[in-house]
This record gives C-alpha cells, structure tokens and sequence, in this order.
C-alpha cells in the first residue's frame, strides 16, 4: 500500500490559479521575495494564509448580522389603509396561508434553514480543525464542498424584495420600499460566503492524514 | 515521494508531472482520460480534478458566445409585468437596480447589480477573452490576470438565484394583480442553463495547458 502523502509534507505548493506544483522553500528560510509561480506568477502559499483567524473573523460579523438580518422589516408597503411591515418570516406565514405552501417551504430554507445551517457547520468545521480532530474527514469535506454550493441561495429574498419594490408602485394603491432588513440579510449572506471561501479545507485533512502516517511507518 | 496512481488524464493535455488535489493537498500521479465526457476526481476527497471533452474548446466558444447573447437580451426586455386595475408597470433588471438606488438602499442596489449584473458579464468576458485566441492557436494577452478574474467572478455571479427570485415574486404578485412573465425571464433560463454547462467544461488544468501548446505572443516571446 502506498502511502497517501499530501503535496505540502513534500514541499510543493499547489497554486490555486494554474495548478501548476512548484517547489516552495520551508518558512524558517528568511526571503526577501515572496514565491511566485513560474507560469503565471501568482503568489504562492502552502495553505490560504491566515485562513482560521479571517474565517472566525467574518464568520462572527455574520452571526451579529444574523438576528437584524431575520428581525428587522425587509419591505414596507404603503396603503391607503396604513403602512404593514413585512419581516422574512411573516412573508414566509403570508405565502404559506394563501396556498403557496411548496414556495412557503422553499423560501423558508433559503431564507432561515440554509444561513443557519451554513453558519452553524462553518463553526463546527473550524472547531474540529482548531482541535486538530482526525475523525471522518471525508464527511467534513463533504460538508464544506455542499457550503459552497448552496450559499447563493440565500440571496434568494433580496432579488425578491428588489422585483417587488421595482414593480408594486402604484401610489394611490399600494407601494412597497425596501426595509432596512433585507439590507442586513444581504451582509449575512455576503459574509457567509466570504467565511467559506476564507477557509480552506485542505485544513480539514493535515491532522488526519498525519495520524495515518503514525499508524504506517513503513509503507 | 510516493503518489495515488489516477486512473485518467486527459489526452487533449498530457501530464507533466505530479498534481495535488486543490481540496485535500492530496499528491497525484495523473494518468490520460480516455473516455470523452470523463472526469478525473480525487480517490480521497471526491474533488473535480479535470476532464476531458472532445472539442472543448469549440463547444466554449459556442456556449460562450449564445450565452452573451442571451445576457444583453435579458437585460434589455422587461422581466415581469405587472397590471393593477389597468395600470401596467414593468421592470428590467436595470429598472429594478435604479428603483432601489432611488429608495436611498445604495448597498443592496449595489449587490443586485454586482451578482446579476457585473459578475456574470466578467465571467463571460473572460471567458471569451482566453478562449478565442487558445482556439485559434494564439496565447491570449494577460492570461493570469483575466482566468484569475474569471474564478473571482464566479461564485457571485447567480443568475439560478435571481430566476428563483422572479418565480417567488410571480407567485407573490399574482394575490394582488395579473402578472405577465416578460422575454427576459426566458433568456435569464437559458442564460442559467448556459452557464451551467460552462462551468463543466471549463477547468483550469486543461486551460493551462492549451495556453503552455499555443505559440506565445509576439511580446512574450521577445523575453529571454
Ligand atoms: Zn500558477
Ligand atoms: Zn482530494
């Protein structure tokens, strides 16, 4: 059996606009320079620098946006009868009761589900590697990879409430202004994002790989 | 230094050398992909690593080019159209963008117009931009910069998000008055189909290496 060895303990780095391998010097050689790639001349790093302390970073703004994101209105519609602030979940309730219950639901896990369960697995993913954990890596790459995926998704409102504004303006009916809501949704989301791309999770493996070494030193 | 043998490379761009897995560091010995429509993933993580297609660079220019069609026509027709007891309001992506600057919302009217807008238009250009010289055997200027461009632009750009977004709004507007789905709304379809069969064909291994066999430009080659 070979051993799975990671490109890093080799000491070559990956660049992460090519993919070209080049050999990277250890971090005690005092260089004045910093290492380029030869092809294409982007600056190279075995690991996203710095990549733990900018996720907890933009991980914690979120989680302080998170509450005004889902409390403040998002859209405010103007009437004859009176102004109704309209917050996430009240929109959510309004779909659900006029019969629209399939869009109910997918509103309801792009907007509250999706930015809760993708703050949440962001913390546990940086978490086990801040414990060094070596258990299921796998599933944690899989993890990390379905973040990526589905944070878009969450902007979902904010194109809604942008086509509402846009188009519900009939002043002696009705209008709608956006409220100050969707704008602290749009940073939970932007954030969230900013948190996954920030972390790297090639993190998740070095620990587990090296327990592996320990357990077969003469592959 | 030892290495996962890889079932595949592809034969379009030959291996030089080792490769690492970009998710998990893994190193790599990457073998040809015979099959066309095959895809090389990590026998560890499960990552993308590359593919191979017949063509690619044919079938870029082709999605690349309809796709660019399809977003200036999406953004020049109405996406939805509204009639609220005979008054008939409709809106552009634009329309929709300027509403909300007018509403003194300047940072949200920003993100529609960066993730609907601006994203999707660079990732198209760049695309454009190395493709078509790499298809006609030429090194394009500034290729680092403009593919660096391009995987920066590419998470925000979410046009599948928007055209969800339209659908929940049709629905929601549809208890107040009549709502009529504009031609933007199809072009923002196959705009979102376009770009998904974008992103499968396009990897950076197999880009890199079109650019390594085109012959370099005048500039370039001038350098020692
Ligand atoms: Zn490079
Ligand atoms: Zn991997």
């Amino acid at each position: 059996m070979t051993t799975r060895q990671s490109a890093a303990r080799c000491g070559l780095a990956l660049c992460e606009v090519c993919g070209q391998m080049s050999p990277l010097p250890p971090a005690q050689t005092p260089t004045r320079a910093k290492p380029r790639c030869a092809r294409c001349r982007s600056p190279l790093h075995l690991r996203k620098p710095d990549s733990i302390n900018r996720t907890w970073a933009l991980l914690i703004a979120a989680y302080l946006l998170y509450l005004p994101a889902n409390l403040l209105p998002i859209m405010e519609t103007h009437s004859p009868f009176g102004t109704d602030e309209d917050t996430i979940l009240s929109g959510i309730i309004f779909l659900w009761q006029s019969g629209s219950w399939l869009l109910a639901l997918i509103v309801f896990s792009a907007s509250i589900v999706l930015p809760l369960v993708k703050l949440l697995s962001l913390t546990y993913l940086l978490w086990t590697v801040k414990r060094g954990s070596t258990r299921n890596p796998l599933g944690r790459a899989r993890l990390y990879r379905l973040l990526e995926l589905i944070g878009r998704w969450s902007m979902l409102d904010v194109y809604v409430v942008t086509l509402l504004v846009a188009l519900v303006q009939v002043q002696s009916l009705a209008s709608i202004s956006p409220g100050a809501g969707v704008v602290a949704f749009g940073a939970v989301v932007v954030l969230s994002m900013l948190a996954t791309m920030a972390f790297d999770p090639r993190l998740i493996w070095d620990r587990a790989a090296e327990r592996i070494t320990q357990e077969s030193p003469h592959a | 230094m030892h290495s996962e043998p890889l079932p595949a490379f592809a034969p379009e761009s030959p291996p030089t050398a080792l490769i690492a897995c970009p998710e998990c560091d893994l190193l790599l010995q990457p073998v040809p992909l015979i099959q066309p429509r095959s895809r090389a993933q990590c026998p560890r993580c499960g990552a993308r690593l590359y593919s191979f297609y017949n063509d690619r660079l044919e079938k870029l220019l082709a999605l690349s080019c309809a796709a660019v069609i399809m977003l200036l026509t999406a953004y020049a027709f109405p996406i939805v159209g509204l009639n609220i007891q005979g008054t008939y309001i409709e809106t552009t992506v634009f329309g929709a963008i300027d509403k909300l600057w007018q509403e003194e919302r300047e940072v949200l009217s920003g993100l529609v117009f960066v993730t609907t807008v601006m994203m999707p238009s660079v990732e198209l250009g760049a695309i454009l931009w190395l493709v078509i010289p790499l298809w006609r055997g030429v090194r394009p200027p500034g290729f680092a910069p403009v593919f660096r461009a391009f995987q920066m632009a590419h998470p925000w750009a979410m046009v599948e998000v928007f055209i969800l977004g339209v659908l929940v709004s049709l629905v929601k507007l549809s208890h107040l008055a009549d709502v009529l789905p504009g031609p933007a709304i199809w072009c923002f379809g196959c705009l979102m189909l376009l770009l998904a069969g974008l992103a499968s064909l396009l990897d950076p291994y197999t880009l890199w290496h079109a650019w390594e066999d085109a012959r370099a430009t005048p500039a370039e080659a001038m350098e020692p």
